[in-house]
């Protein structure tokens, strides 16, 4: 039921745009003379392309699965993720953060860390990025063989080698800006791929009125419709969370953690030709972001209306098959064929942000400043092509540890909840608090880690040891808000007991990295057009914020 | 930073010609044109198979000719990314000095 029937049509249309990512890998090649063109591309890209790639970066396949499996599960609150989750934080990343991040000419996240506390601080961070980085592509490798193998039929092996082949090639040769180009292609592609499938979904269901009245009668029934129905401390609600879980846990902590931290991200800003250009890259971001739900959500809801049985514990009928059902009922061949496009370009987007990232951290932050110094920079650039070879190889083998989770959304927030949620409190401490000494910055890291640790321990344990409901968390997507929490309050406090007892850095060597100080050296030339007024970052971010909260009164 | 970046020496010894090459670079690599390019072939191949699509075809999609709607949106937006990236092309201006070239 669930295997999608290609024919040569569509098959035809696949290996165009294969050929086309190539293509791109080849053609980044020749801008590429010096590591800085390999691991930052030379920074020089325009906003709208590190804005795009910013956005896709982070629209690889799980994302885009995912969240249409929760748009059938809980309905219209599914938008939190994107909304209340999402947009604050990269204003915020845009806005507030990127002067210190583009203006201390820091080449990756870690090193601002190395900058700011100490190198111990620095090689712990590098080294739990590096981690996360390669068992992150490995669960996209692996999400990606498992829709091959399902949709297509291909086998796991094959589909693991032909996808990490593809980006392999197109990152040793291209390097950020092979991988770049390829997001902001994969960004339309993705877009042309879910766009006939919601609008043939609606027009199959009777348009957004026959959709709202098919929801009321399902089993998610009229809150399924609302944003902020149900969410007061103890009312129930199909997310199993309540408003303070929300705002805290997921507004708060676990999105500005991500958004403003993951290097993956941030990367592509650092990427951007100015600081105007690297203050817009999330903000350009951010405007599809609070579109893209529409294209999740939607058909999400669809296939709960129109496919029986839909949610079944396992088997073709899970949620996070409502895409590819969805998809092979109502769609041609040829728009099937792109569709499918879009849904392999999304897995190799999401590993890819990986790889590139992951690359230029054990090349910068580990293997230069530590173990290998004061070479020349085309040893560097080498190592960079060598050390991408590694991580996709490593990334095979973590492919392996992902098969081995049932729940590869659980896994995946498992590890965002053990690296992510610390970094955000070590990070606006470190960027407004001038007194944080170098050594809160480890301790506090260490902390946070250890304080999201034993929130998960908690509600894993209470779930074998069968205490009544979870120990009050009501879902796993809960316990992950109160974990970060956690993790945050952790680490602000370790911090600040830690800043208190040991010594602070000199004023002079924290000069453009915290609030307040000032750079000697004059701030950088603004780029020709930086100027104009649609381009104003500040314009561009509180015109996000304003729409996120109308669609927040238009769903209430 | 201590260390010098890799790029300034890069562009320390960069004569104008081969500034002049990285502009030309530059533009053939421009992703806008790859992706009006693949936009366009879609397009076309979509809007010819919508239009001899059978019914078996149109049933499936609730009615809608959706290859047919599909191929003329990816077409049209193939064309304007093509007519930005050909109207305004890339000007390389990160060695101040040349900035004028194109």
């Amino acid at each position: 039921m669930l295997r999608l029937h290609l024919n040569g049509l569509d098959y035809t249309l696949l290996f165009v745009y294969f050929a086309v990512v190539l293509a791109i890998g080849i053609a980044a090649r020749t801008s590429i003379k010096t590591s800085m063109d390999f691991f930052l591309s030379g920074r020089s890209l325009p906003a709208w392309v590190t804005g795009l790639a910013f956005i896709s970066a982070n629209l690889g396949a799980i994302e885009i699965l995912g969240m249409a499996a929760n748009g059938a599960q809980y309905g219209i609150a599914t938008a939190h993720f994107y909304w209340i989750g999402a947009v604050p934080a990269m204003v915020f990343l845009g806005l507030v953060m990127m002067p210190f991040y583009y203006g201390a000419k820091v080449r990756s996240v870690p090193e601002y860390l190395r900058l700011r506390f100490n190198p111990a601080t620095h090689i712990f961070n590098a080294l739990t990025f590096a981690l996360a980085s390669v068992l992150i592509a490995g669960v996209n490798l692996y999400a990606l063989a498992l829709v091959l193998e399902n949709l297509l039929g291909w086998s796991l092996f094959l589909s693991i080698c032909v996808a990490a082949g593809f980006v392999l090639v197109y990152i040793t040769l291209g390097g950020l800006s092979g991988a770049i180009y390829n997001e902001v292609l994969q960004f339309f592609v993705i877009l042309a791929g879910l766009i006939p499938v919601t609008v043939v979904g609606l027009v199959k269901v009777g348009g957004w009125h026959g959709l709202t009245q098919k929801v009321k009668g399902s089993s998610l029934g009229p809150t399924g419709l609302h944003l902020w129905q149900g969410t007061g401390i103890g009312s129930h609600n199909a997310l199993g969370s309540n408003w303070i879980g929300i705002v805290l846990g997921l507004g708060f902590v676990l999105s500005f953690g991500y958004w403003t931290t993951n290097f993956a991200e941030v990367q592509r800003a650092l990427s951007a030709k100015s600081l105007s250009a690297a203050q817009r890259t999330p903000l350009i971001g951010a405007y599809p972001k609070l579109f893209i739900p529409a294209l999740t959500i939607i058909p999400g809801l669809v296939a709960l209306v129109t496919i029986k049985g839909l949610g079944a514990k396992s088997g073709d009928l899970q949620y996070n098959n409502a895409i590819p059902l969805l998809i092979g009922q109502l769609l041609p061949n040829g728009v099937l064929g792109i569709a499918v496009t879009g849904l392999l370009a999304a897995f190799m987007a999401g590993m890819a942000a990986n790889v590139s990232s992951f690359n230029t951290v054990m090349t910068y932050d580990l293997i230069q400043p530590y173990f290998i110094k004061d070479r020349d920079d085309q040893y560097y650039l080498r190592m960079g092509r060598i050390v991408t070879v590694v991580g996709i190889l490593v990334a095979v083998g973590t492919a392996g540890i992902a098969s081995q989770y049932g729940n590869i959304m659980n896994y995946i927030q498992l590890l965002f909840g053990f690296f992510n949620a610390p970094l955000f409190a070590t990070f606006i401490i470190a960027m407004y608090w001038k007194r944080a000494t170098p050594w809160s910055g480890l301790f506090g890291l260490i902390a946070g880690t250890l304080g999201a640790a034993v929130i998960h321990v908690l509600y894993a344990g209470a779930g074998w040891l069968g205490v009544s409901p979870q120990l009050g968390f009501g879902s796993a997507q809960s316990a992950n808000f109160y974990g970060a929490i956690t993790a945050f309050g952790a680490d602000a406090a370790v911090m600040v007991l830690v800043s208190l007892v040991t010594a602070p850095k000199p004023d002079e060597e924290l000069a453009g990295l915290v609030w307040g100080t000032v750079r000697a050296e004059e701030p950088e030339k603004a780029q020709r057009g930086d100027e104009l007024w649609w381009r104003s970052p500040k314009l561009l971010g509180f015109g996000a914020l304003a729409l996120t909260i109308a669609l927040n009164i238009v769903f209430i | 930073m201590a260390d010098n970046t890799p790029g300034d020496r890069d562009q320390a010894i960069a004569s104008s010609e081969e500034a002049e090459k990285r502009a030309r670079g530059a533009r053939l690599f421009d992703i806008r044109r790859l992706i009006g390019f693949l936009f366009v072939v879609y397009g076309i191949v979509l809007v010819i198979v919508g239009l001899t699509d059978g019914k078996a075809e149109i049933a499936k999609a609730s009615g809608v000719h959706i290859n047919l709607w599909t191929g003329l949106g990816m077409l049209l937006f193939g064309i304007l990314m093509l007519a930005w990236a050909f109207g305004r092309p890339v000007i390389v201006d990160d060695n101040p000095g040349d900035a004028d070239k194109r």
